[in-house]
């Protein structure tokens, strides 16, 4: 893993609050026993009707194909834990989200597959999301350590859960190395705590 | 000053600080299924490791078996190899799984509790977010992601922000025929559905302290619904009557040891906190969905609201959500037709639930057209019930009596609302498409209510159906 500093791409505004992962993937496609398949059923039921027609989804937008930033509304990606949501929206090439809140299990789901997740509070990120309709084919620049957003010429300020950021800073969004550097006090804790329903 | 269970339970956990300054934190029970968990260990198996400490790993499956016949292999082809993945898996690493037909499989919410697994102050984890359900028993437990399910299993730990805490006092007494059910959709009512973002909820109050273990596992259960990642409640003298003689809970001397500890946890009488509010539990009327989230909740007395009462997106989104439950602003609720029925789910799925709709329900009969569907969360639920009759009451009132399993909570399973049928349900999430068909219509409310609804063939108040006033 090496440290992420600054990312890029081009933006797709998906509208709504309370967008939950039922929505982001329904549960159909979580029967699947590895993550590999799931980009193409991302946010299925809004995108395609029930013959599998498109119904103009923005995503689906020519001018928005190839978006790798998705901006959202308040509290996104909340209700079920499923890390299938975020594996969905990075394999479909979604590889930062901009939203006012974010669902905490989300939030950390996307944080370990190194997805920023950013917030933006109302007026910003709505003068935000027109400019990326105006302006499909320009590019977002992201600076995590400036907490700043470079637009159209235009400079937008996010934030950021502060320990994701530091994360992404030191190049160790997926934690899995470092906590098994603890064992021997992992150790000293289960035998503190000994006993419970096992025993 | 003292301190409340979160930072207590927190502490005793803490393994060390990470680089990035959140905090290691040891977990004291991880539960998995068949969804979220069988991917991770692929991961593990990727990265050359294996599970640090399977003895405090336990499976069950619950999502997506069916809940009419049982029998392998199962006629979704996808389902049954999802089953014989994580089978595979337990096997290979030692991890206990509670089979199908083991007499101890069911909803993972429901499982962990009615064994004894959960037991107070324990950190509780499983990749599935109603965990917060574990709260009930004075425990930090939560839902997580498949890489973090792969985490705890390769270290026992997981790198993780503390959590503020807001206690949510419920005051005064429940009126009759008011639930535990229709105290938590009043709260996420009241605090909205990200109200709890980066809070822990600590429920406390005359209202929860009368509560039953099963009716608290309701209440914590929803929590994550109103955006708080875990809800809990201080252990006390119900807690323990409850664990006693549980299966895996200590026994004899040792269980007394284990109480004196458990208690220890509660959190002090000056205990600090981030946030205090306080809900008159007296003042809660039978609660019912009208919308696409759990926070859009009116009593059953109310009218659907009217979007032109807000401005803005919120209107739109507001609009948005009543065309596609069909529903009038300004309609009394009340009165709503439905056409399915669905008793179940981590939420509201145990002994209690069915009795109380069994004693209500006698004598009445499901109206012509719904399809009416109960389905126990486990193994026990189910035998206990038989035991009790529950199960022919429901019948004989025609409802159909299922085996275990998560079901039409998030029908990943055969059981689906078809089209846009509306469904009355004692479940957790009425979300678009959630039960099973993308234009499928889902009313949340309590077990009796339910009942209601299945009697009357539309939304009505179970104080009237089934004339609970005056007991």
């Amino acid at each position: 893993m090496s440290p992420v500093s600054q990312r890029s791409g081009r933006g797709v505004y998906v509208a709504g609050n309370d967008i939950d992962t039922d929505r982001i993937i329904p549960a159909r496609f979580l029967k699947c026993v590895t993550f590999d398949e799931l980009g193409p059923a991302l946010f299925f039921d809004e995108r395609f009707d029930s013959e599998g027609n498109s119904k103009g989804h923005i995503l689906d937008a020519p001018q928005h194909a190839g978006a790798s930033i998705l901006i959202s509304d308040v509290n996104f990606g909340c209700g079920s834990s499923r890390e299938h949501a975020p594996q969905a929206l990075q394999k479909f090439g979604i590889h930062v989200v901009i939203a006012e809140t974010f669902a905490e299990i989300f939030q950390g789901n996307c944080t370990t597959l190194g997805i920023p997740c950013l917030k933006m509070v109302g007026e910003a990120r709505q003068s935000l999301a027109r400019l990326v309709g105006q302006f499909p084919e320009a590019e977002l620049l992201i600076d995590l350590s400036a907490k700043s957003l470079t637009f159209a010429n235009e400079s937008f300020e996010f934030d950021m859960q502060e320990s994701s950021r530091e994360a992404f800073l030191l190049g160790r969004f997926d934690p899995l190395d470092e906590l098994l550097v603890a064992k021997d006090r992992i150790s000293d804790v289960a035998n503190r705590l000994g006993g419970g329903s096992h025993q | 000053m003292g301190k409340n269970l979160y930072q207590k339970v927190w502490n005793d956990h803490l393994v060390g600080t990470l680089s990035n300054g959140q905090c290691q934190i040891f977990m004291a029970l991880h539960l998995i299924h068949e969804v979220t968990s069988p991917q991770a260990f692929g991961m593990l198996k990727d990265k050359g490791l294996s599970v640090a400490y399977p003895e405090r790993t336990f499976a069950t499956v619950d999502h997506i078996i069916p809940t009419d016949d049982q029998s392998r292999p199962f006629q979704d082809e996808m389902a049954d190899r999802m089953i014989s993945v994580l089978a595979e898996a337990t096997e290979a690493h030692g991890i206990e799984f509670f089979k199908p037909n083991s007499g101890a499989q069911g909803i993972v919410h429901v499982v962990g509790p009615e064994l004894g697994l959960t037991q107070p102050g324990m950190t509780i984890c499983c990749g599935d977010s109603h965990t917060s359900t574990h709260g009930a028993f004075g425990c930090i437990a939560f839902g997580i992601g498949t890489s973090q399910v792969r985490d705890v299993l390769a270290s026992q730990t997981l790198a993780m922000d503390p959590l503020k805490v807001r206690r949510i006092e419920v005051t005064g007494s429940l009126g009759p025929g008011v639930t535990a059910k229709d105290v938590t959709l009043h709260i996420i009512r009241t605090l909205g559905v990200n109200g709890g973002v980066g809070y822990a909820y600590e429920y406390a109050g005359s209202v929860i302290e009368a509560m039953s273990m099963e009716e608290r596992m309701t209440v914590c259960n929803m929590s994550i619904e109103g955006g708080a990642r875990c809800g809990y409640i201080n252990p006390d003298a119900t807690t323990f009557d409850y664990l006693k003689d549980r299966e895996r809970c200590p026994s004899g001397d040792a269980f007394d040891a284990a109480v004196q500890r458990w208690a220890s946890y509660a959190s002090d009488q000056d205990a600090e906190y981030d946030d205090v509010i306080t809900i008159d539990g007296s003042a809660i009327e039978p609660t019912v969905t009208w919308g696409v989230t759990p926070g859009q909740a009116i009593s059953v007395l109310d009218h659907v609201p009217d979007p032109k009462a807000v401005a803005g997106l919120d209107q739109e989104l507001m609009t948005d959500a009543l065309r596609y439950m069909q529903l009038e602003a300004g309609a009394p609720i009340a009165g709503t037709k439905i056409d399915v029925a669905f008793i179940g789910s981590c939420t509201n799925g145990r002994v209690s639930d069915f009795q109380a709709v069994a004693h209500a329900i006698k004598g009445h009969r499901v109206a012509a057209g719904v399809r009416a569907i109960a389905v126990p969360g486990s193994e026990k639920v189910d035998a206990e019930a038989r035991a009790l009759g529950i199960d022919r009451v429901l019948t004989e009132a025609g409802f159909e009596w299922r085996l275990p399993g998560c079901s039409m909570c998030l029908a990943m399973n055969p059981d689906k609302l078809v089209g846009d049928e509306v469904c009355a349900s004692s479940s957790n999430r009425n979300f678009i498409g959630r039960q099973g068909s993308s234009t499928g219509r889902t009313i949340l409310m309590s077990p009796i209510m339910v009942a209601a609804a299945a009697v009357e063939g539309c939304v009505a108040d179970a104080r009237v159906v089934f004339g609970l006033e005056n007991r």
